[in-house]
């Protein structure tokens, strides 16, 4: 396997979440995409890192600290959907315009 | 009887110099004693700022402080009193306080016999005033801010007789003259105790004119301020200051006139009498009258000199003269007890005034000595009075002997001193007066000699006259007033007995050819006193003086006897001169009506025009150009400098319109503009 498979299939991945990102309706599958694109990011990372051969694996390293961080970020995302659901009925990002002039 | 009749005799002179005038005593220079005497004038002035500062709070409301301030000047003017006796003291210390140039101003004290007997006046006398004040004062609605100007009062006298130059001399003076204006003035929500104040403050500063003038044409010609330099220019022949004295001399006079209360400048005293009556007390006893004596007293020296101060002393003797005599005649007329002593306060300073012109000095001084005493006496013995019957008027009294008897016999004996009765203070001193002024009129028979021996025994007369009417008119007959009079306090009457003591005693101080305990204090002098001066008791003059005292008194009291009926005590008054003695000679009415309408009237109209077309012209003028630069500064600033902020900000508010429309609140167009944003990073990356 060579480097350009892994940065092809880091780059479908990133391309697969930004589409979900911007076309999703629903909040939750939003919150999914963008998981999808931090793994792009992860697997482009762990690639790189054995490709330039880093004795201290810093990128290896980074990619734990993104998946912990992800972890983090989507149990406050998923919180602030839950509140706006409870709110509003809905989870429709269409419908959030709230932070409209 | 008289040792000599030539004009001067030599008396105690101390003398720095060498080889100029013989001196029969050598003084000390007082060591620690002198050198510390600075505090005399600290200590009080301490206490005033104290007592403004903090008086209200003090348990004593201020009282403590003021008395121990008097008790301290008395006690270290008691010291120096004995040491100068048994040796001398001539010191002179002073502090740099500032150069000008070549000038150096200096803040100094001087401790001779002279600056020992007033520090000891104004501390003895002024400690028993502070005392009386206490019960005489109390209840009043600025108590503590009467003791803190009265102290400030007595702490200015002290400045102006520790003062070894004319220019701390003047600070001292001024400091006496408005502390005195705050004391007459005190009882200030009734407008006539203000014009009084201001009558007083008025009159001295238009004789302060001629001190300041004195002082400058002093300064000018003998080359200093400081007394001992213009003495030394003296010994040397100074031939500026020759030119010149007669005019210094005369200048400083009139200053000295003002403060004393000399005519024509009496007429603020006895309007003075508005103050509370322990104002009255020190005001004619040891502190403020006594300056122009002072003053002269100081430059006694220079004024025996006719080479020098020119025949100044003639014009010292005729106002003195003038003084003692006609201001003598206006007490018979007064009915407040104050006003009488009042003018005889100012009769008796024409005394101590003509003593100093022929040449007595240690004459005059004693008798500014006794008389502080006796006069403070009768003044709080009448403020006791008032303070029983609530009165200041004679008409209103009337048989308090029986109901105020300790008042009653220390006023008996303040008048025996006063009047002169062997062997009271007054005797003494006054009889010395007259002897040394008849002497001097021997020795040398001018006008103003005679003129001045004739009416001194003619002021013995009238002083007796009007004393028998005030003490029966006040405590004789009946009761004539309301209510129920009581004795004063024993707060008030202690202070009238230490007086009374001194009334009665102070004249075995300098009994002719047997004490010389005065003269040897005063005498002390860094420069030779020459003066005329009794030898032994002149007793043919005595022999004329006493018996025109006791028929003086006897017609008094016949003239003035207790009546049975209201319509025979209307009749006290003197068919003939008494309008002329009612309305003062008309001396006030010719200032109020001759002087000061005529100048103010015309005065104010002239100022008020000057005020009105050439001052307010300039700021007019200025105000104009200024309104136009301001208008010509409004249109710039609100057209240019505006117009750029204006621009900017609206410039801003129009971006910001325009920007706004991108942001709809969609949380996805969002994210696309951002990874928009990314990309065209990411793009501009791999360009460059």
């Amino acid at each position: 396997m060579t480097i350009v498979q892994f940065a092809l299939l880091g780059a479908a991945l990133f391309v697969i979440g930004l589409y979900g990102v911007l076309t999703r309706k629903n909040a939750v599958l939003v919150l999914a995409s963008v998981e999808v694109m931090l793994a792009a990011v992860n697997v482009n990372l762990v690639a790189f890192d054995v490709y330039l051969g880093d004795a201290s694996h810093a990128g290896q390293m980074m990619a734990l600290f993104i998946i912990a961080l992800a972890a983090a970020e989507v149990g406050i995302g998923i919180a602030i959907v839950l509140m706006i659901f409870r709110n509003r009925r809905s989870a429709d990002v269409d419908e959030l315009d709230a932070m409209r002039y | 009887m008289l040792a000599t009749l030539t004009p001067l005799i030599t008396r105690f002179a101390f003398l720095a110099e060498e080889g100029g005038h013989e001196a029969e005593v050598h003084a000390g220079d007082g060591g620690a004693l002198a050198q510390w005497a600075w505090l005399i004038v600290v200590v009080p002035m301490l206490m005033f700022f104290l007592i403004v500062f903090f008086g209200k709070k003090s348990p004593l409301k201020g009282w403590g402080m003021a008395v121990f301030g008097m008790a301290f000047v008395a006690v270290y003017g008691s010291i120096l009193a004995w040491v100068n006796l048994q040796e001398g003291i001539v010191y002179e210390g002073a502090v740099e306080i500032g150069k000008i140039g070549s000038f150096t101003l200096q803040w100094g004290w001087v401790v001779d016999g002279l600056s020992i007997m007033m520090y000891f006046l104004v501390g003895m006398v002024g400690f028993l005033v502070f005392v009386y004040a206490k019960g005489y004062m109390k209840g009043d609605v600025r108590y503590t801010w009467f003791f803190s100007s009265f102290s400030l009062f007595a702490g200015g006298m002290l400045v102006l007789v520790s003062a070894p130059n004319l220019i701390q001399l003047i600070v001292g003076w001024e400091l006496v003259g408005v502390s005195s204006y705050l004391l007459i003035a005190h009882y200030w929500e009734d407008f006539d105790n203000v014009d009084a104040g201001n009558k007083a403050f008025m009159t001295n500063k238009i004789a302060d004119v001629g001190l300041f003038v004195g002082a400058i044409i002093m300064a000018l010609s003998a080359g200093s301020f400081q007394f001992s330099e213009i003495f030394s220019r003296m010994i040397e022949g100074h031939t500026l200051l020759a030119q010149f004295g007669f005019w210094a001399g005369l200048a400083l006079f009139i200053g000295a006139m003002g403060k004393s209360a000399q005519f024509p400048f009496h007429v603020w005293l006895p309007d003075a009498m508005a103050g509370p009556t322990p104002v009255s007390a020190l005001m004619h006893a040891a502190t403020m009258v006594t300056a122009g004596i002072y003053l002269v007293a100081r430059l006694f020296p220079f004024y025996q000199m006719p080479e020098f101060a020119g025949n100044v002393n003639q014009y010292i003797i005729v106002i003195g003269t003038i003084t003692l005599f006609f201001m003598g005649l206006l007490a018979v007329v007064q009915d407040d007890i104050k006003k009488v002593l009042a003018y005889s306060t100012v009769s008796q300073l024409g005394y101590m005034m003509a003593a100093m012109g022929v040449g007595a000095y240690s004459a005059g001084l004693f008798h500014l000595f006794t008389h502080a005493f006796f006069k403070s006496l009768l003044f709080l013995g009448a403020g006791s009075v008032i303070h029983a019957v609530h009165s200041n008027n004679m008409s209103d009294m009337g048989g308090l002997r029986k109901y105020m008897p300790a008042t009653f016999w220390t006023f008996m004996i303040g008048t025996a001193a006063l009047i002169g009765l062997f062997p009271f203070a007054g005797f003494w001193s006054k009889d010395e007066i007259i002897a040394s002024g008849y002497e001097a009129a021997i020795g040398n028979p001018t006008f103003a000699g005679w003129f001045m021996v004739v009416l001194s025994i003619g002021g013995a007369f009238i002083t007796a006259f009007y004393m028998a009417r005030a003490v029966s008119l006040t405590f004789f007959g009946e009761y004539k007033g309301h209510g129920h009079p009581h004795e004063s306090p024993k707060v008030m009457t202690l202070p009238l007995m230490g007086l009374a003591a001194f009334a009665a005693f102070a004249g075995f101080l300098n009994v002719p050819g047997m004490t010389d305990t005065f003269i040897r204090w005063v005498g002390v002098r860094a420069f030779p006193i020459f003066e005329h001066h009794a030898e032994a008791p002149n007793w043919a003059l005595i022999a004329i003086v006493t018996p025109i005292v006791l028929v003086a008194l006897a017609v008094g009291f016949w003239l003035f006897r207790p009546k049975d009926t209201q319509a025979e005590r209307d009749t006290f008054e003197i068919p003939g001169l008494y309008p002329l003695f009612e309305h003062k000679f008309y001396i006030d009415d010719f200032y109020m009506d001759g002087i000061i309408r005529p100048t103010m009237g015309p005065l104010a109209d002239g100022t008020l025009w000057i005020d009105m077309h050439v001052v307010d012209a300039v700021p007019n003028l200025a105000g104009g150009a200024a309104k136009h630069v301001a208008s010509a500064v409004n249109t710039i600033d609100q057209s240019a400098v505006d117009g750029v902020y204006n621009t900017v900000s609206a410039g801003t508010g129009a971006t910001g319109g325009f920007l706004r429309k991108a942001l709809t609140g969609r949380v996805q167009q969002y994210a696309a503009m951002s990874f928009a944003g990314v990309v065209i990073i990411a793009a501009l990356f791999m360009i460059f």
